[in-house]
């Protein structure tokens, strides 16, 4: 092999600017920036393994991305302006189950939900409190939603645009990832191919018109939480990533000009080399097929970027504070891995949503990995490993391997395999097979969770949790309340009809009627009861 | 004669994984398990159960709208003079766990219930109803 990589790294990182901080060990050993033979692999060069970027933390720190959200939007924003306080760099907006779901606070089905694992958002008034006295033209700004991820990002625009910021420099990410919706994590709403048709149509507007909007987070974090292996999260998240791309290639876009506004979400679980490597293969098994498959050309169209959650369903209730030590192991096997921004759990969080304590030790504890250990000097640290090497060529054979048996299902696509495979509940099946192996495995005592099958001494002990009350839920009805009663009916009535209208025609790009809906006081339901007259309802077959 | 049980997702809370689980845990243990599937009410859990003339009701709730939820789904069993117990699983703080005893609910499963805590409180459950 030649020192072509080298050279090309060795170029890039000479261009790109440092943090001033001294790149030593604590004991004055000065560090390179990676390590390896000149005629290896590097960060920042195809086909990534190493990092995306040839700098990594050099340059700039992940960005530490706590996701928050619980009661009002004014509950919300103060727990925001809290974060930012504390050192926060982004926002990651947590909805409740009604909002993940398109319904209002006041629908039937809502009872006992509203505000209780996120915030609730109705409609243009939520979103303004949500954000008040923040400025969004310099924190980026992350929405967990999916089936109404359309409705949220026309709220979104309406709010940013009516305190004056305009849509072309807003920054931050939709997550947007349907597919793994109907996979895993299950709030869905439309049939599949009806919302991959909202999932083309913010694709194509951010790409037009919100040049610094990532349109979808690619997830394996719900896959991995729901059940699967680190192969499968890394094989259905890539699959579904390849899926977005073919459908906004079938929608008339420039693969380059919307593949590098994807970006990607992993799950950080406790087996350490397994995730580390996971990252590195998901990097190379991306840029390649995006050269060789959808041939992107575009340097940032074959790095791949991600954003990495510790893995709540390793959190215990049992002896909660052991949950620090297991996110902190995770959350380093995110760094290692060269994650672009990262969420660390609370450690109450297998109890109830997190008190502000417990998750101000969950920053702090990124804190310490960024700031303390000085993990950040040095690209891809494992690189070069046999163990770490093996393991992510491993990662990727495993990976291939899925990736051709979705491939039958579509015939060669895909976007179609991915949905085929969902119709038959093929991936549904395997994350359920695989979730009851693993706890096969804790139940035979094959496996130890500290504290669950083994060193219980100490479960006695209580920490306090944080309590949502149906207060919240009261307040959140009376505000909706009062929405509707002083808004222009007429007005909402005309513009839910457009949008019914444009959704009757599959070619209409529905973005600019959700935002004209959201001026005028349309609430979330509404919008998608407009569209769930056109597009109907998804109903899982159930199975065990 | 075996005993059937019938576990369910009430609500909105789609985290399916938990109830997959316990699902076949209960089928493994040789009892008839009837799922139904996300997005029930508790009207529709009550219809299923005694159409199903199961034993036991199970639910799971992650979302956090149990201490809402859970009563309902007792309630309507027992406003159709139905004496099946109702029994959940999931994420419950330990001090709703007094709370939903006193609201008619048999049993309550916490994250880490070994596979031989599911099925005496599921057993326990039918013996004592």
């Amino acid at each position: 092999m030649s020192d072509q990589a080298y050279e090309e790294w060795r170029r890039a990182f000479a261009d790109a600017p440092l943090r001033s901080v001294p790149f030593t060990t604590m004991s004055g050993i000065p560090l390179e920036p990676v390590y390896g033979p000149s005629d290896g692999e590097f960060p920042g060069v195809y086909p990534y393994t190493r990092g995306p970027h040839a700098s990594m933390y050099r340059s700039r720190l992940w960005t530490m991305r706590m996701f928050a959200g619980f009661g009002t939007a004014t509950d919300t924003n103060t727990r925001f302006k809290d974060i930012i306080r504390s050192g926060g760099t982004g926002l990651s907006t947590a909805f409740d189950m009604p909002t993940l779901l398109g319904l209002d606070s006041d629908d039937a089905m809502s009872l006992g939900e509203v505000g209780r694992c996120g915030v609730a958002i109705d409609t243009l008034a939520d979103m303004r409190d949500l954000f008040a006295d923040i400025d969004l033209a310099h924190i980026t700004t992350s929405m967990t939603i999916n089936s109404p991820a359309a409705v949220m990002l026309a709220l979104f625009v309406a709010q940013a645009e009516e305190s004056g910021v305009a849509r072309v420099s807003l920054g931050g990410t939709l997550q947007n990832d349907i597919l793994k919706e109907y996979q895993a994590q299950k709030e869905f709403v439309f049939p599949p191919r009806q919302s991959m048709r909202l999932v083309r149509d913010t694709m194509a507007f951010t790409t037009a018109s919100m040049p610094k909007w990532n349109s979808i987070s690619v997830s394996g974090y719900h896959i991995r939480e729901a059940g699967s292996t680190a192969a499968e999260e890394l094989a259905f998240t890539l699959a579904n990533g390849f899926a977005y791309v073919e459908l906004a290639r079938n929608a008339g876009l420039a693969v380059d000009a919307f593949a590098p506004r994807l970006s990607f979400f992993f799950n950080a679980h406790i087996d350490f080399f397994e995730e580390i490597a996971k990252y590195r293969a998901a990097r190379r098994i991306w840029a390649r097929w995006m050269r060789d498959v959808y041939g992107a050309t575009e340097e940032r169209s074959l790095q791949l970027r991600f954003h990495t959650q510790t893995a709540g369903v390793s959190l215990t209730a049992q002896q909660p504070e052991i949950n620090i030590a297991r996110t902190a192991i995770e959350a380093l096997a995110g760094v290692l891995g060269g994650t672009q921004s990262l969420h660390t759990n609370s450690m109450d969080e297998a109890l109830a949503l997190p008190t502000e304590k417990a998750a101000r030790i969950a920053l702090r504890t990124q804190q310490v990995i960024a700031y303390e250990t000085n993990v950040t000097h040095v690209a891809d640290p494992l690189g070069g490993s046999y163990f770490v090497e093996e393991l992510t060529n491993e990662m990727e054979r495993q990976a291939e391997a899925l990736f051709a048996e979705i491939m039958a299902f579509g015939e060669g696509s895909m976007l179609e395999g991915c949905i085929s495979g969902i119709e038959r509940n093929w991936f549904q099946g395997k994350i359920a097979d695989s979730a009851y192996e693993l706890e096969r495995a804790f139940n035979r005592g094959e496996r130890i969770v500290v504290g669950v099958n083994d060193f219980r001494e100490g479960n006695d002990d209580d920490i306090e949790t944080l309590r949502i009350t149906n207060a919240d839920e009261k307040k959140q009805r009376e505000r909706l309340a009062a929405v509707r009663q002083n808004r222009n009916d007429d007005l909402v009535r005309e513009r839910l009809a457009a949008l019914a209208a444009s959704a009757r025609d599959p070619e209409v790009n529905l973005m600019e009627d959700l935002i004209a809906a959201s001026v005028a006081y349309a609430s979330v339901g509404e919008m998608m009861a407009a569209m769930g007259g056109v597009f109907g309802r998804h109903v899982e077959v159930p199975s065990i | 004669m075996s005993l059937r049980v019938l576990v369910a997702k009430v609500g909105l809370d789609g985290h399916d994984r938990g109830i997959k689980i316990v699902a076949r845990i209960l089928r493994d243990a040789g009892m008839e398990v009837v799922y139904t599937g996300l997005f029930q009410t508790a009207d529709t859990v009550a219809l299923a159960a005694i159409q199903e003339d199961v034993n036991v009701v199970g639910l799971s709730m992650l979302s956090g709208a149990h201490m809402t939820l859970a009563p309902l789904v007792v309630a309507a069993l027992r406003e159709r003079g139905s004496d099946i117990p109702v029994v959940v699983g999931g994420i419950v703080p330990p001090r709703d766990v007094v709370l939903l005893t006193a609201a008619g609910v048999a049993g309550v499963m916490g994250p880490g219930a070994s596979d031989h805590e599911i099925i005496a409180t599921i057993t326990n459950a039918a013996l004592v109803s």
